[in-house]
């Protein structure tokens, strides 16, 4: 065949080959990734998921750090075992300010897309202290020296800045308040709380840890307490075609 | 040897692509069938699933395909399915209106109560309350098992806990009481907390020093027995634990007793409200009643 001899010149001419492989490839992106970019239903508009206050990110940071997407997803599938055990699925929105995302790949603990209020702080700072000492059968390590770990929050402005140029909406306002917002989340009664709230609606403001100071666990309890609650499923309706 | 007996060569059987390197050729063997045949069924399959499943992007969505399949439609479609196979039983629970005698004589109600209700309290309450409802001595977890309540063993009292949960913030129907930080708040002196507590100890049957025992009793009956009673059997309305018996939430030594009252001390426990459905509730509620301890 005619197109057959003229694939000759394809083969024997290295760099040529290599173009045209190149273009191919490309076609096979283009289909795959371009329509993430402009499809309305990749993320549906959701109400109430807002980017994480500086506290919240600081505990995410922290959970990063220890490697805690190696055991635990936050991920619900919709499957019903998962979501009768679970909660509702996760939502693609749920995690649109997550840099990176948590879905983690293998559960050798429970998933904590919707560990937020599901136990008492209490119950996480003894939990993270010495998980056997509540589930005798967990074979979780023991993270108590996050109690002992002091928080210097001048980093976090910056912090801010960085998620703000991968995407995240924070304002000017926010990352100026970073440090205030910060202190505040562990103490209702202060001036800053309400502030603290206007900026991140939902945000949970009281001492984690029940100590003095803001320690790696009162940030990591902030955290957990505060995953999967900020979409309010009683009012949600789930797209159907999605 | 003649020269018929000679295998043909491979290059006179199947040719050559023509194709040749320094003198080296190329057999131009077919390909196997089994592989071309597997092939030709790919290409037949992407084509059909693309006709049949959600698949090629367009502007504002996916087109739907022919079948129209939607996971979130699937997963809501089995969860109906399985609310469909129990929906006699769940009626006929809510129509117990938790009497548990009610429930005790329909077998298969019962059954399905305490059967669902274990696997919604490995689920959901085994965390605290541990697997086997024994709850975490020391940690402030009760035990389920026992037949000392902190705020009532009736079934509709447990079913009111779990639906709402203690001291939690999401829940405005959440029980609530708070005992004070006596210490921390210098509501008694250290020496009246250190009455106290041998008092305490005195009428839970323990070890105590009795002088110090006997000048706590006034301080307990003015600081303690609001909530605790005047005789420290406590109050279920108020979730006072009882002071008189050898159960301790955590801890009766002089050491725990001392901080329990410097500090003060109380467990949370979330709402249900949301998490769990009606008819999960009333069955948990029924697994924890048949446990031992209910009423």
């Amino acid at each position: 065949m005619a197109i057959l001899e003229k694939h000759k010149i394809l083969e024997k001419n290295a760099s040529l080959l290599l173009v045209f492989s190149f273009l191919v490839v490309t076609v096979g992106g283009l289909v795959e990734i371009a329509p993430l970019f402009y499809l309305e239903n990749t993320i549906e508009e959701v109400e109430g998921v807002r980017p994480y206050s500086p506290m919240e990110l600081e505990g995410r940071d922290i959970y990063v750090r220890e490697g805690c997407y190696v055991c635990h997803s936050q991920m619900i599938r919709p499957m019903r075992d998962e979501v009768e055990r679970y909660g509702h699925y996760s939502l693609a929105a749920e995690s649109m300010y997550d840099h990176p995302f948590q879905w983690g790949s293998k559960r050798t603990g429970p998933d904590l897309a919707r560990v937020g209020g599901r136990y008492s702080d209490d119950w996480h700072v003894q939990h993270l202290r010495d998980p056997q000492a509540l589930v005798p059968e967990s074979i979780m390590p023991k993270y108590g020296f996050l109690e002992n770990r002091m928080i210097d929050p001048q980093g976090i402005a910056d912090k801010l800045r960085v998620h703000r140029m991968v995407g995240v909406p924070y304002t000017d306002e926010m990352i100026e308040n970073a440090v205030a917002d910060f202190n505040a989340q562990i103490d209702p009664f202060s001036d800053g709380a309400d502030a603290l709230l206007e900026r991140y609606p939902g945000a949970q403001v009281r001492n984690f840890d029940g100590k003095p100071g803001i320690s790696e666990m009162d940030a990591l309890v902030a955290y957990l307490q505060m995953l999967g609650t900020l979409v309010d499923f009683s009012t949600f309706e789930p797209h159907a075609s999605r | 040897m003649s020269t018929s007996d000679k295998k043909p060569l491979p290059e006179d059987v199947v040719g050559t692509t023509g194709h040749s390197w320094d003198g080296i050729e190329e057999l131009n063997n077919p390909l196997p069938r089994w592989w071309l045949w597997s092939f030709y069924a790919c290409i037949a399959f992407a084509l059909i699933y693309v006709v049949l499943y959600p698949a090629v992007p367009l502007k504002s969505g996916a087109t739907p395909g022919l079948l129209g399949h939607s996971t979130r439609a699937e997963v809501a479609r089995e969860i109906e399915r399985f609310h469909e196979a129990n929906a006699d039983l769940v009626a006929r629970l809510i129509e117990a209106d938790l009497d548990p005698e009610v429930i005790r004589a329909d077998p298969d109600l019962y059954n399905y109560a305490v059967q669902g209700g274990a696997a919604v309290f490995r689920t959901w309450c085994a965390q605290c309350h541990g697997s086997g409802a024994a709850g975490v001595q020391a940690a402030g977890y009760p035990s389920l098992l026992d037949d000392d309540w902190l705020w009532g063993g009736a079934l509709e009292d447990i079913y009111t806990t779990v639906t709402h949960g203690i001291r939690n913030e999401d829940d405005p129907d959440a029980r609530w009481s708070q005992m004070p930080a006596f210490g921390v708040d210098e509501l008694l002196t250290q020496e009246e907390i250190g009455q106290v507590v041998h008092y305490v100890r005195k009428i839970s049957g323990q070890e105590h020093d009795a002088a110090l025992a006997s000048d706590g009793e006034e301080v307990f009956l003015y600081n303690c027995a609001s909530c605790h009673m005047d005789d420290g059997t406590g109050d279920r309305y108020q979730g006072a634990p009882n002071l008189t018996d050898a159960i301790w939430l955590y801890g009766g030594s002089v050491e725990t007793l001392t901080e329990t009252v410097f500090y003060s001390r109380f467990g949370v426990m979330p709402s249900h409200q949301e998490r769990l459905s009606e008819a999960d509730r009333r069955a948990v509620a029924t697994y924890v009643h048949q446990l031992g301890g209910g009423e």
